[in-house]
């Protein structure tokens, strides 16, 4: 493996020590802070292990057990939850971020005011998870100004019951998500544009080329790792999604356990203070997370690779 | 001279269009603040009345209550969240970059197995391992401290690989080259030509870590017990809970226009500099 | 760091401009409070070095308000309230966790297991707790014997209602709490909407329309017939069904549902299809409303605290921190009225525990004595505060005074209360109850709006069980 172009592989032996250097902080504050509590999380899901009131029930090894009942209760219908409720908020998020970083970054269109609009539509994602939830909570309530406003309207006559639909939770945590993210996203992609020789986009006028043209040649092909990030990041999101549905919901992911998340419902097991069933579901959580996440990492980069490697040989 | 013109009528079009889509957008995105300063302005009873789209009389007596509510310490509520948040932005996007250039640019024995361990690790959400971490917190005497709170984000996989990317695809490997030819210590080389040309990466990624770690209420709130330690969103909870005997949705939501303001006013002043560290484009391919 | 400085003082700036704003007005009554909390957190720590501090755990500032008002030996109360120091130099130090999501018992439970290494001053020496998990604590060896450790008498406890000491009381017959409070139920009605229901507003005579559920299913009906709701929410009537049971929620392991539970699930299922009630959660924003001048809700199930803070606040057009007056005119001021209800019940309530460990016993035997066991200050939170306070001469006295609740239009509720807080039992109680009856209402909310059928809210309702209580392993439903 390293054999290949060894004459830059002795060029920078006497640099490794350096790349050794540069990573240790990481490692050193990824191994206390997170891979000591991860090995004693995952360790503990063997165990029967939690506290009844005062008491403390274990830790007793059990082996697989807590797996199996985690996989006999409603594990694959919260992960379907989740998936569901993140890809209904997904899709609207990512086309909207790449219409908008499209437009703003567009020579010809030169929208006024950019500066407001890109300031405005990444302002959802400062408001607290909470807070957002709570202020969606009394807007969309029975009482609330939708429904106040769909009724004037006449388009209802018996207010729409929001939270008491699944389809009406779902589509708001959904909606909200959406709503958090696509500035966020928007601003990425924009930066990644951006990023983009400028002197592609010249040739490409001179050529004659049209705006969707060079969007869809150059600009699409070019931000890869970004969007390959951005699917990554969200689709990780996704999976923590707890703060907004658990506000929203009360905690019940009600109705009838539909907007139950993955981690609302490792919640109800951290809540009880079930470190073996926590630990499993977190276990559960981590090896998915880590199997869709490479699935579409790989996907993504296998062709930018060798797009890569190929111009740095030529640069060589 | 026909075909400029129609070209001009139809940008002007699309651009009308453009317009009336980030018009839509921005009023789904305002709405919710301008629905949070109604309420911060209206009393209890007015609020449970369902929502008006003129303001309350109460806006300055809610502040005043708020301020003087003696369990709720708002000012060093602010001060505490933005050190946390402050210091978690500047570790997480420095040590991720540093971590990022470390592989980027030197070929080591373990390099690949690291930036896999850390893609790894990147889909761990801070959750799982919640238990374990106050755990150990306890342990080291850290409970009840704002150090965990920043600490951590010297490991910020996320920011790291968003660093990784950037230098993926904007740092020519030749300008560190020419460096170390000029004699330029690594250290050096990497604060002084690596930073700049990433500054666009790192504003972007300072704000996200700023706000995540300004809205952070789960390990905060595992956390922290002392009135003094405590941060916004912590008392935003507490203030909700405060006792349903005075409850005060007022008050609530004061606080949370009060916690959001600093928040975008961080943002105001970082998104400028975005646009100008990108518009400035110090990488040319 | 540059960046970070100028950062740093732009937000600095913005703060005290918000401060100074908001200051204008009031100058100097707002601008004191915040700021010196850093100067107070070291003042305890200074006083911490001689050893003499008392270490209070509560989830909010009711006891804490009622101690700095009404304990005798209150010397200085920090400005920040984060602690109080009491004459002879002992500082009280204040710990509030909001109770959210199990938060405070979560962390309660953490430094009670931690109880053992901690440094003196550091330990728990009082922490209070609720009914519904009172039974939790009390069990435990973490709770010291008010009696033989504390060193309260039996003459000294004598004039509390017994039921709030039941509750409290071991296995083994050891008295573990105190409470400075009764919470007797009762059931508050709209006076305007009684007179165009019922033709009468007296509250002896709507009491003997509404003495059994039969009778109140049938006022109920002829509510709704006139356009008004009987209750407001699914889990009104609720704890007139639980208090009431036959057994506790949990026997070894099991839990087993009591008919009388499934009572309120029919009931509220029926009351929601005939429209009979506002589909309401507790403590939500339509819930409260409902309860004021724009309510047409006959009436709520209330205990003590519940009619004079809440009630009485959600009455108010203005409110008082707007300059509203609690008078005749403001809201629906005066259109209250209370009587007994169908069944007799209890709601809530708080007891002061000693935590094992604590070197302040006998402070603490003198605050559970001043202000749970004295007589004048007991009366004086009540005529103060209207609270109903647990001390049998005092409210007795006050029953057969002329005591008026202007607020309940001329009724002296006391003597309502006071007749029916000798009948509280609970005997039923368990250190269960706050989380079962919490996903009792939860899982059986989306029942009540239809979303799904009774089967699945008894299957939702185990799984919720089971996830809260790994110990319990069976949920036993009524034939």
């Amino acid at each position: 493996m390293n054999s290949e172009n060894s004459p830059r592989k002795r060029k920078s032996i006497s640099y490794a020590k350096w790349g050794y250097l540069f990573i240790a902080p990481f490692f050193l504050a990824f191994l206390v802070f997170s891979l000591i509590p991860l090995c004693s999380t995952i360790y503990y899901s063997f165990f029967q292990y939690f506290r009844s009131g005062l008491k403390i029930i274990g830790p007793n090894f059990v082996g697989l057990k807590n797996y199996i009942t985690l996989f006999q209760a409603d594990l694959p219908k919260y992960l379907g939850n989740t998936l569901l409720i993140w890809v209904i908020g997904f899709i609207p998020q990512i086309f909207f971020s790449l219409l908008l970083a499209a437009w703003f970054t567009d020579l010809r269109l030169r929208l006024r005011a950019q500066g407001f609009f890109k300031t405005v539509i990444y302002m959802p994602n400062l408001i607290m998870a909470s807070a957002f939830a709570m202020l969606f909570f009394a807007l969309f309530s029975d009482n609330g100004p939708v429904n106040g406003s769909l009724i004037s309207m006449g388009l209802i006559r018996q207010p729409f019951r929001f939270l008491a639909s699944v389809a009406g939770t779902r589509g708001l945590v959904a909606f909200m998500n959406f709503l958090m993210w696509f500035g966020n996203t928007t601003i990425l992609l924009m930066a990644a544009i951006m990023g983009v020789d400028p002197g592609l986009y010249e040739a490409a006028e001179i050529d004659g080329a049209s705006s969707r043209q060079m969007f869809w040649k150059i600009t699409l092909p070019l931000i890869r790792p970004i969007l390959a990030y951005v699917l990554i990041t969200s689709l990780i999101g996704g999976l923590q999604m707890f703060d907004v549905p658990q506000i929203l919901t009360n905690g019940t992911g009600s109705p009838d356990r539909s907007v139950t998340t993955m981690i609302m419902y490792l919640n109800n097991h951290m809540y009880s203070k079930n470190y073996g069933m926590a630990g499993a579901v977190s276990t559960v959580l981590f090896i998915l997370c880590s199997v869709l996440c490479f699935l579409v990492y790989v996907n993504m980069t296998r062709d930018n690779d060798s797009g890569e490697k190929r111009k740095r040989g030529a640069r060589h | 001279m026909n075909r400029p013109k129609n070209e001009k009528t139809k940008l002007t079009a699309a651009r009308a269009g453009c317009y009336l889509v980030l018009g839509i957008l921005c009023f789904l995105c305002l709405f919710f603040f301008y629905m949070l300063l109604i309420n911060a302005s209206r009393n209890t009873f007015q609020i449970q009345q369902g929502f008006s789209f003129l303001p309350g009389k109460s806006f300055l007596t809610n502040l005043q209550n708020l301020l003087a509510n003696g369990n709720i310490p708002v000012l060093s509520g602010i001060f505490n969240s933005f050190f946390v948040s402050a210091l978690t932005a500047a570790l997480a996007t420095y040590f991720s970059a540093l971590t990022a250039f470390g592989i980027y640019a030197y070929d080591f024995k373990l390099k690949k197995a690291a930036f896999a361990f850390i893609l790894l690790i990147m889909m761990m959400p801070t959750q799982v391992s919640a238990l374990g971490f106050v755990n150990e917190m306890d342990a080291l005497g850290l409970k009840n401290s704002l150090i965990p709170l920043f600490l951590p984000s010297i490991a910020s996989p996320i920011v790291f690989f968003f660093m990784k990317q950037y230098l993926d695809s904007s740092m020519p490997m030749e300008i560190i080259e020419a460096a170390r030819i000029d004699g330029s210590n690594e250290f050096y080389t990497f604060n002084h030509i690596v930073l700049p040309v990433m500054k666009p990466a790192l504003a972007v990624q300072a704000i996200f870590t700023f706000v995540s770690a300004w809205n952070n209420f789960f390990v905060p709130a595992l956390l922290l017990d002392s009135a003094d330690k405590k941060t916004l969103p912590i008392l935003i909870a507490q203030l909700r809970s405060a006792d349903f005997l005075k409850f005060d949705m007022g008050q609530v939501y004061m606080m949370i226009t009060i916690a959001i303001i600093p928040v975008i006013a961080v943002y105001l002043f970082l998104s400028k500099y975005i646009v100008r560290g990108v518009a400035l484009g110090s990488v040319k391919g | 760091m540059k960046r970070v400085k100028k950062l740093f003082s732009l937000m600095l700036a913005l703060a005290m401009t918000a401060g100074v704003t908001a200051c204008q007005p009031a100058a100097a009554t707002s601008s004191a409070p915040a700021a010196p909390s850093s100067q107070a957190g070291e003042g305890s720590n200074a006083s911490a070095a001689e050893g003499k501090v008392l270490n209070i755990w509560c989830w909010n500032d009711e006891f804490q308000t009622r101690f700095n008002a009404y304990y005798p030996d209150v010397r200085e109360v920090a400005k920040d309230k984060s602690t109080t120091t009491l004459k002879n130099g002992t500082v009280v130090k204040w710990t509030i966790n909001p109770n959210d999501n199990n938060n405070y018992q979560n962390k309660l439970d953490q430094a009670l297991l931690a109880q053992g290494n901690a440094a003196a001053d550091s330990k728990i020496d009082i922490f209070l707790v609720e009914a519904d998990y009172a039974l939790k604590y009390v069990d435990t060896d973490s709770t010291l014997d008010v009696k033989k450790d504390i060193g309260l008498t039996d003459s000294d406890l004598t004039d509390q209602y017994k039921y709030t000491q039941d509750i409290v009381t071991d296995k083994n017959g050891a008295l573990k709490g105190v409470s400075w409070q009764a919470t007797p139920g009762l059931f508050a009605y709209r006076r305007s909407i009684a007179k165009a229901v019922l033709g009468t507003d007296d509250p002896a005579k709507v009491q003997e329309q509404l003495s059994n559920w039969d009778k109140f299913d049938l006022v109920a009906a002829a509510a709704a017939g006139k356009g008004y709701k009987m209750l407001s929410g699914y889990d009104d009537s609720y704890r007139t069904f639980s208090n009431n049971v036959s057994a506790p929620w949990v026997t070894g392991t099991v839990v087993t549902v009591d008919p009388n539970i499934m009572k309120w699930v029919t009931q509220t299922k029926e009351y929601t299809q005939k429209n009979y009630n506002n589909k309401t959660v507790l403590w939500d924003d339509k819930w409260n409303a409902d309860q004021g001048p724009s309510g047409k809700v006959f009436g709520f199930f209330y205990s003590t605290w519940g009619i004079n803070f809440t009630l009485l606040g959600n009455s108010l057009k203005t409110p008082t921190k707007e300059g509203g007056k609690e008078e005749v005119g403001n809201g629906i001021y005066g259109d209250y009225a209370v009587c007994q209800g169908p069944q007799s019940y209890y709601w809530g309530g708080t007891w002061i525990c000693a935590a094992k460990g604590t070197d302040n016993a006998a402070t603490i035997q003198k605050v559970m004595k001043s202000l749970t066991c004295d007589k004048s200050i007991m009366k004086k939170i009540t005529t103060d505060t209207q609270d109903y306070t647990n001390n049998k001469t005092a409210m007795e006295g006050l029953a057969n005074s002329d005591y008026k609740s202007a607020f309940l239009g001329g009724q002296n509720h006391i003597k309502l209360f006071a007749e029916v807080a000798p009948k509280i039992d609970m005997s039923k109680t368990g250190p269960y109850d706050q989380g079962l009856n919490e996903s009792m209402q939860k899982t059986f909310h989306d029942y009540f709006n239809g979303t799904i059928d009774l089967k699945t809210a008894k299957a939702n309702f185990e799984k919720d069980v089971k996830e809260k209580y790994p110990e319990l392993t069976e949920v036993k439903w009524p034939s």
